[in-house]
């Protein structure tokens, strides 16, 4: 076997492929031919490298040299004097901004990759359903540390100082919150996990429930002896059965090493957890929700005060923290909180996962340290935009959320700045928006989901949605009126104020978000009648352009709805009183004679 | 296994663990392993996960490669799965992703074989917190 065998990588993500990446590849493969080296040499094709600002990337394996910038004629350098003489080509290595120096080993820039891992840290890396794994990557070492040579109070300290809010998408400092429920008196306590993820398309928590089931029991483990609670809950969503599978197969290992049940570490300190399974409602995201739905009562949010650290769970002071933030107390704990603390904003401490879905080229999970800006994120590691299009608006919050514009591409993100924005953290969910979006039809995708999720107790939410909804469908439909949009802007209003929760307090905010950033899209399709990113199908024209028409008939053959009329080799026309919309006739002409308007 | 009942135990343990592990990553045992993680949560499942493992096992068993087929969480890299790491003995770890049965046999033929890497690399653009 060869195993030092050279290894050309080229980055073929599309910002990369848009910069020529590929002719740099054949480039490449015809000077090792030249040189009669394409045995030794391969020449490969790699996903996006998450920098393509500097792009096209060439790394060259084993010795790690990461070339940027590198053009296709630059392909007889490398070859010539890297791989046959063994001298990197100085000029393409990348230069730092500040100290100016070469780096020529990709392991030591590591400030190019944006992301750090602190709740995804195992995932990935390790075999979930595998203890063992856990523990000899520092697994159980934090609970250990906590219940043998630290007080409750200075580990409470130690969370309050590393800054650490609730990533669930309130931002609630986390030391402060055990704080509270340590300092209730009660025969029993219960810490909670909050596992119901319902934000579409949100999934980091059921991905680190799925890759580092343990990270969540530790933590639990350690609030329950920070709060003096001996029974941990993990409310979980029926609809995510293997993250529920390996989180039962955690628990038994755990429970078999001893790291969970009675006198654990040989102290009197004793911690049991149990799961109980909800029926994948929204609201029961809401703590107050969440807690009737465990005792079986309906999952519908009641007023705070009192606050679930006076009485929660039964009535007894209970601790509900979200899964992510579960994932770094263990981290917190082993690294400290002045480690934890010097990686983010001022406000905003540590790292966020969000999921990046939508309109972009990366998909994935990341995570990114707070004041990240969204241009690092959509077009750094998200690898920009599907398709070459423009970048409209990206989500954030989920239904809670609003939609941001270009303008804040470069806004600093943490929860603070979000919510200045108008929108808020949530819990991670991101999607990215292109041209073709319409702004009208996703504020009213996420009214219809609040409509569907909105437990009905109070008015605001139960009735105030369903009226927004329908104007704003009014609206989509052509028939929307200036008055109907002060009128949404108003009962958006009145809702947030007189909400009883938090889902009906933040439900307007997509409405109210697109209204300030995308009045003029509104107001195209009051005044105009006109959509202008060509989604709301009431509003659609299909016209046919008589001078590129040449009367092939293709598209009155392909009208299901027989609209279109015309003789053969005479251009044909559409009759809009029978015209469906579907577009079949614009994808069958060939010479695109065929536009939507 | 018996119980964990002090740090200590817990010290040892972990100590146990990781020279077993390094044992294997870094091929210092007799037999030099191939280890292969497949990415196996919701997301990489549904894009065919379990198939590709259950191919690489019957593969590598079929060709009498010494390797370890293991699964693992999520990676992140949602729109190239299924995607598998692949560490040979004494090499880093390559994450290979949108791999069908093609690709696999394309990895073990060429990287694990020869050690050749093919299409479909993905980069580490992230930071661990092991050595700060």
């Amino acid at each position: 076997m060869t195993k030092n065998k050279i290894n050309i990588l080229v980055c073929g993500g599309t910002g990369c492929r848009a910069s020529n990446s590929e002719t740099i590849m054949e480039n490449l493969k015809q000077e090792l031919e030249n040189n009669g080296l394409e045995e030794q040499v391969s020449v490969v094709k790699t996903g996006c490298f998450g920098f393509c600002e500097k792009g096209p990337i060439v790394k060259i394996m084993p010795d790690n040299t990461f070339y940027t910038r590198v053009k296709p004629e630059d392909a007889k350098e490398i070859i010539e004097e890297h791989v046959i003489k063994g001298r990197k080509v100085r000029r393409l290595l990348y230069e730092d901004p500040e100290t100016k120096e070469h780096i020529s080993d990709s392991k030591h820039m590591g400030f190019y990759r944006k992301q750090i891992r602190i709740a995804l840290r195992n995932c990935g890396f390790i075999n979930p359903e595998k203890i063992e794994e856990y523990i000899a990557r520092d697994g159980y070492d934090a609970l250990g540390k906590c219940v043998t040579e630290k007080t409750p109070k200075e580990v409470i300290d130690e969370i309050k100082l590393s800054g650490l809010r609730g990533r669930g998408g309130g931002g609630f400092p986390t030391g402060l919150k055990w704080d509270f429920a340590s300092r209730n008196k009660a025969d029993q306590k219960y810490v909670v996990c909050n596992a119901d993820e319902g934000d579409p398309g949100a999934f980091m928590d059921r991905s680190i429930l799925e890759g580092d089931p343990h990270t969540i029991l530790e933590a639990m483990a350690i609030c329950g002896y920070c709060i003096g609670a001996s029974i941990g809950l993990v409310y979980i969503r029926a609809e995510y059965p293997l993250a529920i599978e390996r989180l039962k197969i955690a628990i038994d290992q755990a429970r078999e090493f001893g790291l969970l049940g009675d006198n654990i570490f040989g102290t009197d300190f004793s911690f049991d957890v149990e799961m109980r399974y909800g029926a994948g409602a929204f609201v029961c995201g809401e703590e107050t929700a969440l807690i009737h739905s465990m005792e079986g009562e309906r999952g519908e949010p009641t007023v705070k005060p009192p606050f679930p650290a006076e009485s929660g769970y039964k009535g007894k002071p209970s601790n509900v923290n979200n899964v992510e933030t579960f994932a770094n107390i263990p981290v917190i704990i082993n690294k400290g909180a002045n480690w934890f603390n010097k990686i983010g904003t001022e406000k905003s401490k540590g790292t966020k996962v969000f999921a990046l879905a939508g309109k972009i080229n990366n998909v994935g999970l990341i995570e990114v340290p707070m004041g990240t800006t969204l241009r690092e994120v959509i077009f750094e590691i998200g690898g920009g935009i599907k398709d070459g299009k423009k970048f409209k608006a990206v989500q954030t919050g989920g239904p809670s959320g609003g939609c941001l514009t270009s303008s804040f591409l470069d806004t600093p993100i943490d929860y603070d700045n979000l919510i200045a924005a108008g929108s808020m953290m949530g819990s991670g969910g991101m999607i990215v928006m292109d041209e073709d979006n319409c702004m009208v039809s996703i504020a009213k995708f996420y009214l219809e989901f609040t409509c569907e999720e909105s437990c009905g107790k109070c008015v605001p939410c139960r009735v105030g949605n369903k009226r927004l909804w329908e104007i704003l469908n009014k609206i989509t439909k052509g028939d929307g009126t200036m008055e109907d949009l002060d009128l949404l802007k108003n009962l958006s209003n009145v809702i947030k104020d007189t909400a009883l929760c938090g889902l009906g307090q933040t439900s307007p905010n997509p409405v109210l978000s697109t209204l300030d950033n995308f009045w003029d899209e509104y107001v195209a399709h009051v005044v105009d009648k006109r959509c202008p990113a060509g989604e709301c199908r009431a509003l659609l024209h299909y016209v046919i352009d008589p001078e590129k028409c040449v009367g092939c008939t293709a598209c009155a053959r392909a009208c299901p709805a027989g609209a279109i009329s015309g003789t053969v080799k005479h251009a044909h026309s559409i009759d809009l009183t029978k015209c469906i919309k579907c577009g079949a006739c614009m994808t069958k002409c060939k010479f695109g004679a065929i536009s939507k308007k | 296994m018996g119980k964990i009942k002090t740090l200590a135990d817990l010290k040892n343990l972990k100590t146990d663990l990781q020279s077993k592990i390094n044992l294997r990553e870094k091929g210092i045992s007799p037999e030099k392993l191939v280890q292969i993680k497949v990415a196996m949560a919701t997301c990489g499942i549904a894009s065919g996960a379990k198939e590709i493992m259950d191919f690489l096992i019957d593969e590598l068993d079929k060709q009498s490669i010494n390797a370890v087929v293991t699964q693992t969480g999520c990676m992140g890299y949602c729109y190239a799965e299924p995607t598998i790491e692949v560490t040979l003995p004494g090499n880093a770890p390559i994450v290979f992703g949108y791999v069908d049965n093609n690709k696999a046999s394309e990895i073990i033929e060429k990287y694990i074989k020869k050690g050749e890497i093919v299409d479909g690399v993905l980069p580490v653009n992230y930071e661990t917190i092991d050595k700060k």
